[in-house]
């Protein structure tokens, strides 16, 4: 007996002596190949892009016992902390970054509204500018990280990457800094997009191997991109263009001319998933530009909001699938898609399932892109008068704007915007956040040439047929529930979701509650009032107590069980 | 293109004052007023006639050319706080209006006007406030004023909206649009093509059901809830969701009850029901012919 405790002890005090050791050794690239229960490692959790986590410490039975561990508010920019503030002893002081001295002010950008990355039981967290290390076991902030703007649009930040002690994120001004991060101290900067021609950078850059992952967006007509760089140095190790470089490569027959096609648009702003055996990294790209007139491009305008797949080591398209050919109303196909080894038709397969913004779900052969099947997942869709031979919704040219308005659902934001999905494998479901909207699109500019970016149109938002919580079955593309978000008034935004072991589906509802969800039915099984939820739930164990992380605007809140 | 909706936890707030005080809810993403009157109202005229458009008077006064630095601040400025909703160019962006050819920003002299709307935002119409000092905003004014105001501003309003036939449209809001089963010409929408300047305000108008009209007296949302004992209460609808329903009764009281499985049993009412119901059918050639009638109705 005596010598079991001993035993236990010895066990003990190695593993406190491993966990010591763990802390300050950064994050091996190679861990993030493996589903991961004590850390969030990347943006979606792991690569796969499901959002599922294998916990079932909080479980269905003792969610109702699930309460606020802490709660942590983060102050952006130099101003002081809040009263509300937690800080370390002495307050740490702001690390200041950036090219310029003075920076262009920026108000109400606190929100945070991306991945948080938990590493060693440190939290990595981001808004526009702001970077914040802080300890995921009372929230005390470490450090803080300010990059001076020289501008962009200030909309939102995904999240951080991280590879050994090292962190990366994306500023509106498009440079993408590299923060140690143990001091948040910075390493290195460097410019990844023309300010200039109205780039703005917002993606979580993610880790794979040593390649760090890197996109851009524009809401003018510059091209769009994806790059890889080295995360050691920084340097670029390839860059892959969404629209083809030159008349003639593949793909530019889908454009009429050069100049089309080198305006096209179509920013790689999502993070995307990725197949470790397959070596493929999977994203939606952005809309095509002139997002709302097709006339100066007439054509599928290939790679615009697609589906693709590249060699991560190379850069090299593998395959592509175009959800929205010829874009006109700013949808994007920029969904996280999520990788499912399941059975489709009764045979196993590699799948690749995504709800597009346009509004239709796919499945697809991940190994080759082939198409496996379409469905719409929302009922009010009225763009498309059917779907091709290739499973591609066809646009009907009736619903683009056009001076007398068109009235078209989805708006502009789509059924669903960036908000990630979320795949449970125990139901067998795929959950999407659908925002079932309706907007008369109306031409104002008279000369169709003469549009260009998202320019030359009004769009009135006049209705809405409800925010939901929907359920799909990926086998036979039926949805298997859906949840309304009732609310008295248009409610407020509908958050990612995650789903756990635990049989629950974690979300945020019209009215700023975190809710979970029996994923079985959509029941509510518990819920909190936060008053709005900026990002979608993530879920960690941590000293054999598993977390619930949500974020509200500028503040964390993490959530445990009472026992 | 990314889009989120920044502004509506701002206007939940402000739509929560604007119900204690008894107004209608508030709404996202609406044209300003100023930006479309671009066009002076077509005089009166028989319908199904094509709409008689006057040429706006040339050119507003020329602006002395600004500090080129201030400009460059201010377009700086204006990029990180103001461009996603009204564009990188100013001209109109998701949601917001070009506010080039805002009557308000024309009317501007060095950010006086202006300031007073960033400061305060435009809750009725879904814009937040930032908090920006006045040399800040006076920078984004310079920015704004450096940018010509012709060609495009002209031209865009050239674009006619009023496209449908009048008579058809007569013919629909008595007949299969069933428009005429609520409302009555020479009752409640007596006058509306004079109400409305602006003729895609009417058309949303008509497809809202006001909710999202610039004139907006939409009624609000009703709900009865029935308690376990029997009793019920009724009222305007304040909040609900899958936890909490909340109202304002006849009195002025607030009501405020848990939702646990089906009690209390909870009935909304939606005023406004069949004009989003008919969203799902209503065929872009109806609209535009109901608009074509409804803007004779002056």
């Amino acid at each position: 007996m005596k010598k079991k405790r001993n035993l236990l002890l010895v066990i003990a005090m190695i593993s406190s002596a491993a966990a010591l050791a763990a802390q300050g050794q950064g994050l091996d690239p190679e861990l993030l190949t493996k589903p991961a229960t004590d850390s969030w490692p990347t943006y979606s959790g792991d690569y796969s892009g499901r959002r599922f986590s294998s916990l079932t410490q909080i479980n269905q039975t003792n969610v109702k016992n699930l309460g606020l561990a802490w709660v942590s508010h983060l102050t952006p920019g130099v101003s002081a902390p809040g009263p509300f503030s937690r800080s370390g002893p002495g307050n740490p002081p702001t690390i200041i970054g950036g090219e310029i001295d003075e920076p262009v002010p920026v108000r109400g950008a606190g929100r945070i509204s991306g991945a948080v990355l938990q590493v060693n039981g440190i939290l990595y967290v981001s808004v526009p500018d702001n970077a914040w290390a802080v300890d995921a076991r009372d929230g005390m902030v470490l450090w803080h990280y300010y990059w001076k703007t020289k501008g962009g649009t200030h909309i939102g930040n995904r999240g951080m990457g991280m590879y050994r002690d090292w962190l990366y994120f994306e500023t509106p001004d498009d440079y993408l800094v590299s923060l140690d991060a143990k001091t948040g101290k910075e390493r290195w900067h460097k410019v990844i997009s023309d300010f200039n021609e109205q780039y703005f950078s917002t993606m979580a850059p993610i880790v794979i191997g040593n390649h760090l992952i890197v996109g851009t967006g524009d809401d003018l007509d510059a091209p769009g991109f994806l790059q890889s760089f080295d995360p050691e140095t920084g340097e670029l190790q390839w860059k892959w263009y969404t629209e083809p470089e030159k008349m003639g490569d593949p793909g530019s027959e889908t454009w009429p001319t050069l100049d089309a096609m080198r305006h096209g648009g179509a920013g790689t702003w999502v993070p995307g998933s990725y197949d470790p055996e397959l070596h493929l990294y999977y994203f939606g790209t952005a809309n095509p530009t002139p997002a709302f007139s097709g006339v100066t491009r007439e054509g599928d305008d290939l790679y615009t909001s697609c589906i693709v797949a590249l060699n991560v080591d190379t850069g090299k398209l593998a395959w592509y699938y175009q959800p929205s050919p010829h874009d006109t109303h700013d949808w994007d196909a920029a969904q996280t898609p999520i990788i499912v080894d399941g059975e489709f038709k009764g045979k196993p397969r590699k799948l690749l399932l995504d709800a597009s913004r346009n509004g239709y779900f796919f499945v697809l052969d991940r190994v080759t892109g082939e198409h496996l099947l379409t469905v719409p997942f929302a009922s009010s869709l009225n763009w498309a008068t059917g779907i091709d031979k290739s499973g591609r919704p066809v646009r009907d040219p009736e619903k683009d704007a056009s001076p007398g308005g068109a009235l078209v659902s989805p708006d502009s934001d789509g059924i669903v915007n960036w908000q990630p999905p979320t795949y449970d494998p125990q139901t067998g479901l795929f959950y999407v956040v659908t925002d079932e909207d309706y907007s008369v699109f109306y031409r104002t500019e008279p000369n169709l040439k003469a549009m260009q970016g998202l320019n030359g149109i009004q769009e009135q938002r006049v209705g809405s047929a409800g925010k939901y919580i929907t359920a799909i079955d990926y086998k036979t593309g039926k949805i298997a529930w859906k949840h309304l978000q009732v609310s008295a008034g248009e409610g407020g935004g509908n958050t990612g979701l995650t789903t756990t072991a635990g049989r629950l589906l974690f979300g945020g509802d019209a009215n700023g509650n975190l809710v979970a969800y029996d994923p079985a039915t959509g029941k509510p099984l518990w819920h909190t009032h936060l008053g709005q939820v900026s990002n979608a739930v993530e879920t960690y164990m941590l000293d054999g107590r598993q977390y619930i992380l949500a974020a509200s605007g500028d503040s964390l809140y993490a959530f445990a069980l009472n026992f | 293109m990314h889009r989120e909706k920044i502004v509506l936890f701002t206007l939940l707030g402000l739509g929560l004052a604007a119900l204690v005080a008894g107004q209608p809810s508030v709404s996202a993403l609406v044209q300003e007023p100023g930006a479309t009157q671009e066009s002076p109202p077509a005089p009166a005229q028989p319908p199904g006639s094509p709409p008689v458009r006057v040429a706006r008077p040339p050119a507003y006064p020329v602006r002395t050319p600004a500090d080129p630095a201030v400009v460059a601040r201010g377009r700086q400025i204006f990029s990180a706080n103001c461009s996603f909703c009204h564009g990188s160019d100013a001209r109109g962006g998701e949601g917001g209006p070009n506010l080039v050819r805002s009557q308000l920003v024309m009317d501007d002299n060095n950010g006086e006007l202006i300031a007073t709307v960033v400061q305060n935002g435009r809750p009725d119409k879904g814009m937040p406030k930032f908090d920006l000092t006045t040399a800040e905003i006076a920078s984004i004014a310079t920015f704004i004023h450096s940018m010509p105001v012709g060609g495009r501003a002209e031209t865009t309003g050239m674009v006619d909206p009023l496209v449908g036939d009048a008579k058809a449209g007569e013919a629909y809001f008595i007949g299969a649009g069933k428009c005429a089963t609520c409302h009555s010409v020479s009752g409640d929408l007596a006058g509306i093509g004079a109400k409305y300047t602006d003729v895609r305000a009417l058309q949303g108008a008509i497809l809202s059901g006001e909710r999202r009209g610039e004139l907006s007296e939409a009624p609000r949302k009703t709900v009865t809830v029935t308690l376990r004992s029997g009793q019920t209460v009724e009222g305007k609808l304040y909040q609900i969701d899958d936890f909490v329903v909340s109202l304002m009764d006849a009195n002025g009281n607030y009501h405020s009850y848990t939702r646990q499985g089906d009690y209390p049993k909870v009935v909304i009412r939606d005023p406004m029901q069949a004009h989003l119901d008919m969203l799902r059918t209503l065929s872009d050639d109806n609209i535009h012919n109901l608009t074509a009638y409804l803007v004779t109705l002056k």
